[in-house]
């Protein structure tokens, strides 16, 4: 009876959730989160791509915000969101594009949700039609493809893994560095088809671990939200909403005493990042034993960090967090000096 | 008297109330119940009552104002509703409406408009280097405090060419872009939402101005 449960188990979950994944060709659209507070790791993605992997891709100068984060704040009506969703898609098919491909989680579920609305009800669809030639003469056609800038480092990460220079591994000790996943809520939440695991199983990070010599760690609060909440974090006397979720992850990731946390949504990188601070300025609690914090990256800086990409380069010295603990413990070599001086020139108070 | 029709003609309303019979998973998973004294279950049962009287007061209330938009609700709910996507809907309509000036969450409209709204007007970001400041974000920690005051420098070191035009980063968006998306601004209805926000709080700030 046990044997059948989980047979059935296996079956009914996470085999539903591979999602079909481009392999070359992509339009790229950037975040306004990420540009501002990790544009490095923005840079690391298409260097990737386009130097590791040998693949093809659009940077376009004419794209915008998605207003996405203006729609979740509720200040965006559907209609305008749904026609500056429009507007990027024209500019797509323009450059001769099919394969969108997203920077940002918000980003991802505003146009997941912008398709899923346009297919149940058409006549949205054809007022969306209706405005943007109506405020720009533009038309538009549909991505064949929609997919998240994380899931094509996780469809690359064995041939990433070939060319990494380093491992997710202790050089010291040798063992294994323990990594928590934090998918951003939106990957999977709203539509769990669009994402690789879909929203109970994420895989599209802990397999990037995995590959790259890691160990996954698995922690109470790994689903929680860290927070955003939008106009809660917005709004500086609802800002408590936010900082009190992401102090229930790392309160549930503790015990494990992570080496690292690896992020695929930006916003969730800066909260994670940045909360930590704060909570270690307010209550002097810090969540590693070393006194550090623990250090929060996006996939794209994990894997430029070992495929040997310079870690100022990467913009590592932007994270409030410090990064250093972890490059030691990984053995990374690179100009320490150059970095220790751009950080002391940073937390002078 | 509220356009209750109107209200339930939102394809963000309909498309999630399907099936609906209150089983509270929405409430157990969500983070802003753990915060607030908030359940989305609360939101649903009102939706599903179609009483006039008690979704005017909703509406009026700062109860549709606690949802983090986070989603969690939609990933458990058996019967695939996402009663986040429903709030949205909720709180455009209670702007929409001018309810939201009675409700002090509400009335924090003002701020996402002046700030959010403002960037994405003028700049094309929602988010933008020059705009976190200190005095509005502290927390973002003495870190960012270093990169905000040297912002050519702190990019550059990232190869980016901050403000410059054509790709990459934090570009500037050319005028001729900023064109089209101001008549989609205009074209759709943001502008004059926006105006109404700011409008409808002013009144309201003016008029209770000496209690």
């Amino acid at each position: 009876m046990d044997a059948n449960i989980k047979v059935s188990i296996n079956r009914i979950y996470w085999s539903e959730y591979i999602k079909e994944i481009p392999r070359d060709n992509y339009f790229f659209f950037r975040s306004c989160i990420r540009q501002t507070f990790f544009p490095g790791a923005e840079q690391m993605f298409l260097n990737i791509l386009s130097k590791n992997l040998n693949l093809n891709y659009k940077d376009d100068p004419d794209l915008t915000t998605c207003t996405g984060i203006g729609y979740h704040s509720d200040i965006i009506p559907l209609e305008t969101v749904h026609t500056m969703v429009a507007r990027h898609f024209s500019l797509m098919n323009e450059s001769g594009y099919s394969n969108f491909v997203i920077s940002c989680v918000t980003t991802f579920g505003v146009m997941t949700e912008a398709l899923n609305m346009w297919h149940e009800f058409p006549e949205t669809l054809e007022k969306t039609i209706e405005n943007l030639y109506k405020t720009t003469k533009r038309t538009f056609e549909l991505p064949k493809t929609i997919a998240h800038a994380s899931d094509i480092i996780y469809l690359y990460r064995d041939e990433i893994a070939k060319q990494c220079i380093y491992k997710l591994i202790n050089k010291k000790t040798g063992q294994p560095l323990k990594g928590v996943d934090h998918v951003g809520c939106h990957y999977a939440k709203i539509f769990p088809q669009h994402g690789v695991g879909g929203a109970e199983f994420p895989k599209v990070l802990s397999e990037m671990i995995k590959s790259w010599g890691g160990e996954v760690i698995d922690y109470p609060a790994r689903r929680h939200c860290c927070g955003f909440g939008f106009r809660q974090y917005f709004i500086k006397e609802t800002r408590g909403y936010s900082l009190t979720h992401s102090q229930v992850k790392f309160e549930s990731m503790e015990p494990y005493q992570p080496d690292f946390i690896i992020t695929n949504c930006p916003g969730c990188n800066m909260f994670m990042d940045r909360w930590q601070y704060v909570i270690q300025e307010t209550t002097g609690k810090v969540y590693s034993v070393d006194g550090n914090g623990i250090p929060v990256l996006t996939y794209e800086e994990v894997a430029a960090i070992l495929l040997g990409y310079d870690p100022i380069e990467i913009g590592l010295f932007m994270h409030q967090t410090d990064v250093l603990p972890l490059l030691e413990k990984i053995g990374v070599e690179f100009d320490k000096d150059r970095y220790l001086s751009l950080r002391s020139q940073c937390i002078k108070k | 008297m509220i356009p209750i029709e109107e209200i339930y003609s939102d394809p963000r309303i309909k498309e999630n109330l399907n099936a609906c019979i209150n089983c509270g998973v929405c409430t157990a998973i969500c983070p802003a119940s753990d915060y607030y004294d908030y359940e989305p279950r609360y939101v649903i049962k009102i939706l599903l009552s179609k009483d006039e009287n008690e979704l005017e007061q909703l509406l009026s209330s700062d109860y549709i104002w606690y949802c983090g938009q986070c989603m969690s609700c939609k990933a458990r709910c058996p019967r695939e509703n996402a009663p986040g996507v429903a709030i949205s809907a909720l709180r455009y309509w209670s702007q929409k409406l001018g309810l939201f000036v009675k409700s002090k969450m509400g009335r924090n409209q003002i701020i996402i408009k002046q700030t959010i709204g403002q960037n994405i007007y003028d700049l094309g970001y929602c988010v933008h280097p020059s705009k976190v400041t200190r005095e509005a974000h502290p927390e973002q920690g003495p870190v960012w405090e270093w990169i905000f005051n040297n912002r050519e420098k702190a990019y550059s070191l990232v190869n980016v060419n901050i403000d410059r035009e054509g790709p990459g980063p934090v570009r500037k968006i050319s005028d001729k872009v900023m064109n089209e998306i101001h008549s989609i601004l205009n074209g759709t209805g943001a502008v004059d939402f926006w105006d109404q926000i700011e409008t409808s709080v002013n009144e309201y700030k003016n008029y209770h101005k000496n209690e």
